[in-house]
C-alpha cells in the first residue's frame, strides 16, 4: 500500500489547487515544495506582487495627474521602500493563507525538491540535503515554468532583469528598457513608468501582446504610447552590454538594416516562460519532453502510467488560472470522475490602466477558421460610468456566430475589464449567443453595461451609441 | 453517493426516454439489482444499481429523456434503507485509480429541467416552438439560441405537418387511448420515412422448395448432430440472397444525396417479432459464414431479440433485410423498405399447389417470394434478376456451393 494516493511536485496554483482537490475528494495528498513558502511563481514572483505594485503605481500616477481634474490637490511622495514593504506583506499573508488551506485540509506540504525515482517513488532532497522517498499511486507534475532566456543577453538580476528581479528594484530606474512587449514586460513596464522611468519597449515581432485579437492589442497600444511608453517593434536584440551605471543593447531591425544601440539604467527581460521540467527524473519513468520543454499530455495523463502533469509544464496558456483549471480536471480524472478543461474558454487579462481582457477566438482566428461571424463593438466613451470617472478609454467587442449568434471570442480593452470577462466566460460555457446578454439586465450605470451594448451591436441594436 | 449514469446507447442512438424507475427513494437497493428502465428508438434497456445502498434520489423522471453519460438518480453507499437519504458527508472516493481508464463524455443532464436562454425564450415564444421537442446541445443539454434556430428552420423547411399533429380527438365510450410505446413510434415514423423516401415497388417470384426441402431432411439430423444447431430455411434464404446481391450489387446500395454508396460487405438484416415490436438485428459478414454459422447467429439474435437483450450494435447498420412472414402464414405480402436500404426480400408460407413441371401436373411445395425495392437505385431488371437468382439457388441449391 503505497504511502500517499497522490504526490504533486510544486506547489504554485496548480499544485496546491490539486491538493485541495485531492483531499476534498478523499484522497492522501502531500505537495513537496522548494521554495520556502507556498504558491509557486504567481503568489511568490508572478501575479501577486506584480498587482500589488501595479494597484499602487496606479494610485500613484492617479494622485499625480488626475487628483485634480477632480478637484484634488496633492503632491505626492513616492516611498518605494514602503511600496514594496505593503506587496511583500500582501505576499507574506496570501501564501500563509495556502499553508492554512493545507493544514484544513490535511495535506503533506513536503519541502524539498522533487524528483521522480520511478513509478511510484518520488524523492524529496531538503535544504540540509537529506533525502526521502515517498510512495504514492499518483504523482502529478506541476512545476510550473521559469522566465525564457535569450541569448546575449544575461540576466544579472541587477542591471538586467528578469520579472522576479523588475518586482524588487532597489530605485526607480530614470530609464528601463523591456525586451518583449508580452503581457508581463507591458505590465512591469507600466510600473515603473508610472513611477516615473522613461520605458521603452523592444518587441521582436511588429506588433504588440502576440495572442490578442488584432484591433484590440492597436487600441491597447496607442493607450500605452500615449501614456509615454516607446515601442520599438520588428526589432531583435542581440547583445548587452552592463555598465557601471547601465546596459547597452545592441537592437536590430528583424527586416535586415544598421545596428543601433540603446542605452537604459536597467534591461527588463520578459520574452516569455518555458516550462520548467529539468532535473525531474522523467527519464527513470520514461517521459520524454517536447523540444521547448513541455510534457506531453493526454487529458493531463503522460506516457508514463500513474504520472500526470498541469499547468504551466504542459501546453496550453500558461496562466495561473489555467493551471488551477488542469489540477481540478487531473484530480478528478484521478479519482475516476470525468474531468475536462475547454483551453478555449480560459481567459487572458493584461493588468495595465486600461485593463485587456478577452476569451474565446480573435476576430485573425475565426477568419483562419473561415468561421462567419458578426462583431459588435461599444467604445467606454459613450459608457456613463467610465464617463464619469474620466476614464474613456477602449471599449467591449463580441465577436458571435453569423448564423447561431453563439458568442466566438470577446476583447475588452478598459478600466477593470478583467472583472467584466467573467461574464462572457459564463455565458460562452453555457454557449451562449449575444442576444442571451443583450437581453440581460444589468446594472446602472456600471461598466458591465458596455458589455452588453456590444453584445446588442451583434444584430445591431445597440441603444447608447 | 455514488451516480446512476446513462449508459452509453449506440453509435446514432443519442437519446433515451426512462421508462419505469423500479424502486423509490428512499428504497434500499443492492448492487447489480435492475433499478430502471429506459427506452431508445430500438432496444429497452434497464440500468443496475452501482452500488449496495439507498436509492437517495431520483434526477430523471419517468417520461423524462436523457443523453448517454446523463445522471437518472444517485445511490447513497451504504445506507440503511430506514434512514432518510440525508446529505452525508463529502463524497468518498474508491481506492484512486492508478491509470483509469479514458474518461466518459461529458456528463449530461435531461435537457428538459434547463430553463431556456433569453434568446431560446424569445425565438419559442415568436414561433409557438415546442420547447421540451427541441435538442440541446448547450452546457448540460440547455438549448441554446443556434437550436432554436435550427429547430425553427426544420419546421419551415418540413412538409406539411402530418394530419396527426392536430389536437387529440376526443375519446369515446368503449375506446381506450394507449401512448405509443418509443420502438412503436420509431417503427412508424421510420416506415413511413422510406415510403416517403424510395421509390418503392415490389417484384413477385415463386420458389419450389421440393430440393431444399430434400436436401434438409437428408441431413437434418447429422447436421445438428454436427453442428449444435438446427437447419432451418433460412440459411439457405440468407445464403442465396447474398448470391443474389454479389450479382446485382446496386440491391445492396443506399443513396446518399446525389451518390449512391455500394457496401463490399454483406450484413443481412433479419426480421424478429417480439412482443414489443417488430425489430431486425443484424447478422454480420454473413457471406463469410457456413450455413451453420448462419443458423447459429440467427438463433443467438433472435433469443436476444425475444430477451430484450439486443444492443444498438445488434441493429444497426445492415445492408438488405429478410423479413419472413410465412412464419405467421402469409401467402404474399409488398414488404417496406428498412431505409436506407434497397431492398428487402418477403418469405412465405410454404404452401403444397399443383404445379406444371415438364409436361405433368405435379403437386410441390412453392413459396411466393417477394422483392420490394427502390426504384430509385435499382432497375427492374435488376429486381428481377436479383429475385432468380434467389429462386435457382434454392431449387438448386448445388449452385450455393458452385457459386453458379
Amino acid at each position: 500500500m503505497a504511502q500517499y494516493d497522490v504526490v504533486i511536485i510544486g506547489g504554485g496554483p496548480g499544485g496546491y489547487n490539486a491538493g485541495i482537490r485531492a483531499a476534498q475528494l478523499g484522497l492522501k495528498a502531500a505537495v513537496v515544495e522548494n521554495r520556502g513558502t507556498l504558491g509557486g511563481t504567481c503568489l511568490n514572483v508572478g501575479c501577486m506582487p506584480s498587482k500589488a505594485l501595479l494597484h499602487a503605481s496606479e494610485l500613484y500616477e492617479a494622485a499625480n495627474k488626475d487628483f485634480a481634474t477632480l478637484g484634488i490637490e496633492v503632491t505626492p511622495k513616492l516611498n518605494l521602500v514602503q511600496m514594496m514593504a505593503q506587496k511583500a506583506e500582501s505576499v507574506t499573508a496570501l501564501t500563509k493563507g495556502i499553508e492554512f488551506l493545507f493544514k484544513k485540509n490535511k495535506i503533506d506540504w513536503i519541502k524539498g525538491k522533487g524528483r521522480i525515482a520511478g513509478a511510484g517513488k518520488v524523492e524529496v532532497t531538503a535544504e540540509d540535503g537529506s533525502v526521502t522517498t515517498l510512495e504514492t499511486a499518483n504523482i502529478v507534475i506541476a512545476t510550473g515554468s521559469e522566465p525564457a532566456p535569450l541569448p546575449g543577453v544575461t540576466v544579472d538580476q541587477v542591471r538586467i532583469v528578469d520579472s522576479t528581479g523588475a518586482l524588487s528594484l532597489p530605485e526607480v530606474p530614470k530609464s528601463l528598457i523591456v525586451i518583449g512587449a508580452g503581457i508581463i514586460g507591458l505590465e512591469l513596464g507600466s510600473v515603473w513608468r508610472r513611477l516615473g522611468s522613461e520605458v521603452t519597449v523592444v518587441e521582436f515581432l511588429d506588433r504588440i501582446t502576440p495572442g490578442m485579437d488584432t484591433e484590440t492589442a492597436k487600441t491597447f497600444q496607442r493607450s500605452l504610447t500615449k501614456q509615454g511608453i516607446k515601442f520599438k517593434l520588428g526589432s531583435k536584440v542581440t547583445a548587452a552590454k552592463t555598465t557601471k551605471s547601465g546596459v547597452d543593447l545592441t537592437v536590430e531591425p528583424v527586416a535586415g538594416g544598421e545596428a543601433e544601440t540603446l542605452s537604459a539604467d536597467y534591461v527588463l527581460l520578459a520574452i516569455g516562460r518555458r516550462p520548467y521540467t529539468e532535473g525531474l527524473g522523467l527519464e527513470s519513468v520514461g517521459i520524454v519532453p517536447d523540444k521547448r520543454g513541455f510534457l506531453p499530455t493526454e487529458n493531463f495523463r503522460t506516457s508514463a502510467p500513474g504520472v500526470w502533469a498541469i499547468g504551466d509544464a504542459i501546453l496550453g496558456p500558461m496562466l495561473a488560472h489555467k493551471a488551477e483549471e488542469d489540477a481540478v480536471a487531473c484530480i478528478e480524472a484521478i479519482a475516476g470522475r470525468h474531468s475536462h478543461v475547454d483551453y478555449n474558454l480560459v481567459p487572458s487579462v493584461v493588468y495595465t490602466a486600461p485593463e485587456v481582457a478577452w476569451v474565446g477566438q480573435t476576430e485573425e482566428q475565426l477568419k483562419a477558421a473561415g468561421i462567419a461571424y458578426k462583431a459588435g463593438k461599444f467604445p467606454f466613451t459613450a459608457n456613463s460610468r467610465a464617463k464619469i470617472n474620466h476614464e474613456t478609454d477602449g471599449y467591449v467587442k463580441v465577436l458571435a456566430d453569423a448564423k447561431t449568434d453563439e458568442i466566438l471570442g470577446v476583447h475588452m480593452v478598459g478600466p477593470q475589464a478583467g472583472e467584466m470577462i467573467g461574464e462572457y466566460c459564463v455565458a460562452m460555457a453555457f454557449r451562449a449567443a449575444s442576444e442571451d446578454i443583450a437581453r440581460v439586465c444589468h446594472p446602472h450605470p456600471t461598466r458591465s453595461e458596455a458589455g452588453r451594448q456590444a453584445a446588442m451591436g451583434v444584430e445591431g441594436w445597440t441603444m447608447q451609441s | 453517493m455514488a451516480d446512476i449514469m446513462t449508459p452509453t446507447l449506440g453509435e446514432s442512438v443519442t437519446e433515451a426516454t426512462v421508462a419505469r424507475w423500479a424502486k423509490k427513494p428512499g428504497e434500499a437497493v443492492r448492487k447489480d439489482e435492475i433499478l430502471v428502465e429506459l427506452e431508445t428508438d430500438k432496444v429497452s434497456l434497464e440500468v443496475a444499481a452501482p452500488s449496495d445502498g439507498v436509492l437517495s434520489e431520483i434526477l430523471a423522471d419517468e417520461g423524462i429523456t436523457v443523453e448517454p453519460g446523463a445522471i437518472l438518480g444517485r445511490v447513497t453507499e451504504g445506507a440503511a434503507a430506514a434512514a432518510p437519504a440525508a446529505k452525508s458527508a463529502p463524497a468518498k472516493v474508491e481506492a484512486p485509480v492508478a491509470a483509469a481508464p479514458a474518461p466518459a463524455p461529458a456528463p449530461v443532464a435531461p435537457v428538459a429541467a434547463a430553463p431556456l436562454a433569453p434568446s431560446a425564450q424569445r425565438i419559442v415564444a415568436e414561433n409557438s416552438l415546442d420547447a421540451s421537442a427541441i435538442a440541446g446541445t448547450g452546457k448540460a443539454g440547455r438549448v441554446t439560441k443556434g437550436d432554436a434556430l435550427a429547430a425553427l428552420e426544420a419546421r419551415a423547411n418540413a412538409p406539411a405537418a402530418p394530419v396527426a399533429a392536430a389536437a387529440p380527438r376526443e375519446i369515446h365510450a368503449r375506446e381506450e387511448r394507449v401512448r405509443m410505446t418509443r420502438l412503436r413510434q420509431t417503427i412508424a415514423r421510420r416506415l413511413k420515412e422510406a415510403q416517403n423516401a424510395a421509390a418503392m415497388l415490389t417484384t413477385f417470384n415463386e420458389v419450389d422448395m421440393t430440393n431444399v426441402m430434400a436436401l434438409r431432411n437428408q441431413y437434418k439430423d447429422v447436421f445438428e448432430k454436427t453442428h449444435g444447431v438446427k437447419l432451418g430455411f433460412m440459411s439457405f434464404f440468407v445464403k442465396a440472397c447474398i448470391h443474389g446481391l454479389k450479382q446485382v450489387p446496386e440491391v445492396n446500395a443506399e443513396i446518399d444525396g446525389q451518390d449512391l454508396i455500394f457496401k463490399n460487405h454483406y450484413d443481412i438484416g433479419v426480421a424478429v417479432g417480439t412482443d414489443r415490436g417488430l425489430v431486425v438485428p443484424v447478422l454480420r459478414d454473413a457471406d463469410t459464414l457456413s450455413l451453420s454459422g448462419v443458423e447459429k447467429g440467427i438463433g443467438a439474435l433472435g433469443k436476444k431479440a425475444r430477451d430484450g437483450a439486443l444492443s444498438m450494435d445488434d441493429l444497426q447498420g445492415g445492408t438488405f433485410t429478410i423479413s419472413n412472414g410465412g412464419v405467421y402464414g402469409s401467402l404474399m405480402s409488398t414488404p417496406i423498405l428498412n431505409a436506407p436500404q434497397s431492398g428487402i426480400l418477403g418469405m412465405h408460407k410454404i404452401q403444397d399447389r399443383p404445379m406444371a413441371v415438364g409436361g405433368q401436373v405435379l403437386i410441390r411445395p412453392m413459396m411466393y417470394l417477394a422483392l420490394s425495392y427502390d426504384h430509385r437505385i435499382v432497375d427492374g431488371q435488376g429486381a428481377v434478376t436479383f429475385l432468380v437468382r434467389v429462386k435457382e439457388a434454392i431449387e438448386d441449391p448445388q449452385r450455393l456451393l458452385l457459386d453458379v
